[in-house]
């Protein structure tokens, strides 16, 4: 049975209510965390994250300057100056369906909805870091796999093409980002 | 230090592309892999336990963090029936209703929140929010101040979640009147949350 060790974990959390913040902090605290960066807008939380690297993101969706959607697109860039495979974990109060699909479209890996619960954001803390889904891009998307699912009575269109795969190997991101820094 | 450590253990991941005419499935070695520990399934840590008790150890602050959320959403009502309905007026009242939809359930006062995500409907589905009524927002407003204050006496939750239906119904009759030429907007409108509750 896997558990996490928490303390090998660094967060940034982006909200900009500041109670939101004091209560993720306890959480991840009381989990074992020790590094929890804070940031209160979009852009300060996009320097955050481009400075202390941090292993997994939690944002809010309505922020100022710019919200937790354009921050997610902007981390999801394959050339950009951070670690663009960083899960990101979107806490918001938007639970409706037509936002859990753009958030999902910009590369979120995991959705969470407000009310916050231990369990709920322990959840999806472990999703993360214990089964992580391979990245997908395309000529108007990069992030994380959208299809969690792998089932095999699926009859709708196939919108991947397929056909024989070339595989080539790169150098690790992270390297590509402590090269250039 | 920390980075440092981070960049060598991505040292040793390497990247596979597999590349299709269309897309390319992009997989690296878990970046996480060194945060997972085996524990046994005998053992008595509970995080999730002791994270409950840590937000049980905090919620001595509740009451007064709602109290100043309560307070933002006066003054940007108060700075609507000022200044008028404009963007910057709708944005903070929007902004103040929304935090109190997701944090009041936290801080113990779930009908609040009821109340307030009725009113962010409202501010979010209308067409042209100029066209609102005043005392709808008002009464929104004022609900959601009443709820809080009353929320220590005793059997007032009943009515406060009578209150709470009554301002949802009445506000989505409104939303389906103003919506009633956008018939895909209001399936959106109407549409439950996908998200499940765990």
């Amino acid at each position: 049975m896997f558990g996490i060790d928490f303390n090998k974990l660094r967060f940034l959390i982006c909200d900009d209510n500041a109670h939101m913040r004091r209560i993720l902090r306890t959480l991840l605290h009381s989990f074992g965390a020790r590094e929890a960066y804070e940031a209160e807008d979009g852009a300060t939380a996009l320097e955050m994250y481009i400075h202390y690297v941090p292993d997994i993101l939690i944002i809010d969706w309505s922020m100022p300057i710019f919200d937790g959607l354009e921050l997610t697109q902007m981390i999801r860039q394959p050339n950009g100056n951070g670690n663009p495979y960083t899960p990101i974990i979107m806490l918001t109060g938007h639970s409706d369906k037509r936002r859990v699909m753009m958030a999902r479209d910009a590369g979120v890996t995991e959705f969470l909805a407000k009310p916050i619960s231990a369990k709920a954001l322990y959840q999806r803390i472990i999703n993360v870091v214990v089964s992580p889904r391979p990245f997908i891009k395309t000529k108007n998307y990069f992030g994380p796999d959208r299809r969690r699912n792998t089932t095999n009575t699926y009859i709708g269109p196939e919108r991947r093409q397929g056909g024989k795969a070339e595989v080539i190997q790169q150098q690790a991101l992270l390297d590509k980002v402590k090269a250039s820094s | 230090m920390a980075n440092t450590r981070r960049s060598r253990d991505a040292s040793k991941a390497k990247i596979e592309i597999e590349t299709y005419p269309d897309y390319q499935i992009i997989r690296q070695p878990n970046p996480l892999q060194g945060a997972m520990k085996r524990v046994s399934e005998q053992g008595h840590d509970d995080p999730v336990a002791r994270a409950e008790q840590a937000l049980s150890d905090l919620s001595g602050e509740f009451e007064g963090w709602m109290q100043e959320e309560c307070n933002r959403l006066a003054q940007a009502h108060a700075a609507i029936i000022k200044q008028g309905l404009n963007a910057e007026t709708q944005a903070e009242l929007f902004r103040a209703a929304h935090d109190i939809k997701g944090d009041a359930a936290t801080f113990g006062y779930p009908i609040a929140a009821a109340a307030a995500e009725s009113l962010c409907r409202i501010l979010e589905h209308a067409p042209d929010v100029a066209k609102v009524p005043g005392d709808l927002i008002a009464h929104h407003v004022n609900a959601i101040q009443a709820i809080v204050r009353e929320h220590r006496r005793f059997g007032v939750d009943s009515v406060a979640g009578e209150l709470s239906r009554k301002l949802r119904g009445v506000a989505d009759e409104f939303l389906a009147a103003v919506n009633k030429d956008r018939p895909d907007h209001l399936e959106v409108i109407l549409a439950p949350s996908i998200i499940p509750a765990e």
